[in-house]
């Protein structure tokens, strides 16, 4: 859906995959599912919901073409997966892994995607090596800034910095809303409660990650309060989440190809638990950026040990949020 | 990440041949959120009864193929494709008698964005079939 902002709603097909591994939807019903709650974006993982590939056959991007045209979507993002650990006792060569990109790359044109998700742990000296292929099938790379990492963080400026340097628009970064957690995720909280965790140690731990509280304090302070093994692992998850400003957005515009609008858990009264969206929709807003939020919904492994997972609800949920908050 | 759901219930049963109990068998999915190349399975671990079989009793069977643990370390074409159910064999002559089972399965994949390979555990307790 297009708003006047010239934000776009999308959703990645990975939201609904514990209703795909579970065979509740196929392929074809989540491109219907993500159309039904007002997406037009389709952002999708080949190696969850396409089998066969890379070795897919024609057939199968006519009939993606064909899905496309008759629920009204348009593809955005492949996510490549660069399996460097292929070969049992090494990693890919470079010039191997230049052989993946031109695999991913070309898929992604093919479905029509004009973004190609790459996974934060790839090298700018990688991504250099690879510019000439997006450039080809005129795809763009974007390095996924996911947590712990973050806008700032050495490892994603470097990134910055190379693409910067040769001046090309096919390699940027595609970062993942999961590093503006403000509030650890309460469906997490509440599993390492059902697996043996001490409720006051897991309150203290949320309590201080929202506070703010340097992550190394946090678990000295878990392991004083006799906290056990599930314990401490909450505490340590303090280390792999992160919180920034969400105006860091407005500044990094330029490099933003495409978001994944990660949440773990849409409430009832239309707000998403962990990250603030009414903070981060502003801060696009006023970087003027014209591409997708694709939704990237992850709490189905929180809950699946306890309760139904009703991903499509909670999908329907943050694009209803999305509407409110891009219509404000 | 869906450990839950790897052990698939219900499928738990001898494998005969000549009429001769050789092994008993159940269906596996992956536990990671997409599928795999066989290559990149880098262990799987099987426990039947509180008694861990050993590697080479084992087979994995996908996409009408079965593969010991080595073939799988060198196989770059066949998939574990998401949400497929595999079949995991255990080669054991007898088989397994009638009854329930506690059974417990560990798979262990190399990721390539992680600093240690993925595991999934599950244990179920299943009737044979």
């Amino acid at each position: 859906m297009s708003t006047q902002s010239g934000i776009k709603q999308g959703v990645s097909l990975y939201s609904f995959q514990e209703e795909y591994f579970l065979r509740k939807l196929s392929l074809e019903d989540c491109i219907r599912t993500a159309a039904s709650v007002g997406a037009t974006g389709i952002e999708s993982i080949a190696e969850q919901m396409m089998p066969g590939f890379p070795k897919l056959s024609d057939a199968f991007y006519e009939q993606w073409q064909g899905w496309m045209q008759t629920y009204g979507t348009t593809p955005t993002a492949h996510d490549a997966m660069l399996d460097t650990k292929k070969y049992k006792g090494r990693l890919l060569t470079d010039d191997e892994c230049m052989v993946e990109f031109e695999r991913d790359l070309k898929h992604a044109a093919r479905l029509g995607c004009k973004v190609v998700r790459v996974l934060c742990m790839v090298s700018p000296e990688i991504m250099i090596k690879a510019v000439p292929i997006a450039e080809k099938y005129d795809v763009k790379m974007g390095i996924e800034v996911h947590a712990p990492y973050y806008f700032d963080h050495p490892w994603i400026m470097r990134h910055l910095e190379a693409a910067a340097r040769l001046g090309t628009k096919h390699y940027g970064l595609v970062p993942d809303m999961g590093i503006f957690t403000k509030r650890l995720p309460r469906v997490a909280r509440d599993r390492m409660l059902r697996q043996g965790a001490t409720p006051k140690i897991l309150d203290f731990v949320s309590e201080s990650y929202e506070a703010g509280v340097l992550s190394e304090y946090t678990i000295f302070e878990a392991r004083k309060m006799g906290g056990n093994a599930l314990d401490v692992a909450w505490a340590e998850q303090c280390r792999h989440s992160v919180y920034t400003n969400p105006k860091r957005l407005t500044e990094f515009m330029p490099y933003i190809f495409h978001i994944h609008a990660k949440f773990y858990e849409m409430l009832d009264d239309g707000t998403e638990y962990s990250i603030p969206y009414d903070k981060i929709i502003p801060a696009l807003k006023a970087g003027n950026y014209q591409g997708y939020l694709s939704s990237e919904y992850e709490g189905n492994r929180h809950i699946q040990d306890a309760f139904p997972v009703d991903s499509v609800e909670q999908v329907r949920r943050q694009h209803a949020m999305f509407r409110r908050l891009l219509a404000a | 990440m869906f450990d839950r759901y790897m052990i698939v219930e219900n499928t738990l049963r001898n494998v005969t041949r000549d009429g001769r109990a050789v092994g008993f068998e159940f269906g596996a999915r992956i536990a990671y959120y997409r599928g795999l190349g066989l290559s990149m399975v880098e262990g799987l671990e099987v426990t039947v009864d509180g008694e861990k079989v050993p590697a080479d009793r084992l087979r994995f069977g996908v996409g009408g193929r079965t593969f010991t643990l080595a073939e799988m370390e060198n196989e770059f074409d066949a998939r574990w494709e998401f949400g497929d159910v595999a079949t995991v064999t255990v080669l054991r002559d007898g088989g397994l008698p009638p009854g329930e089972h506690r059974i417990e399965l560990i798979e262990h994949l190399r990721v390539s964005y992680m600093p240690f390979p993925l595991q999934g555990r599950d244990a179920k307790t299943v009737a044979a079939r």
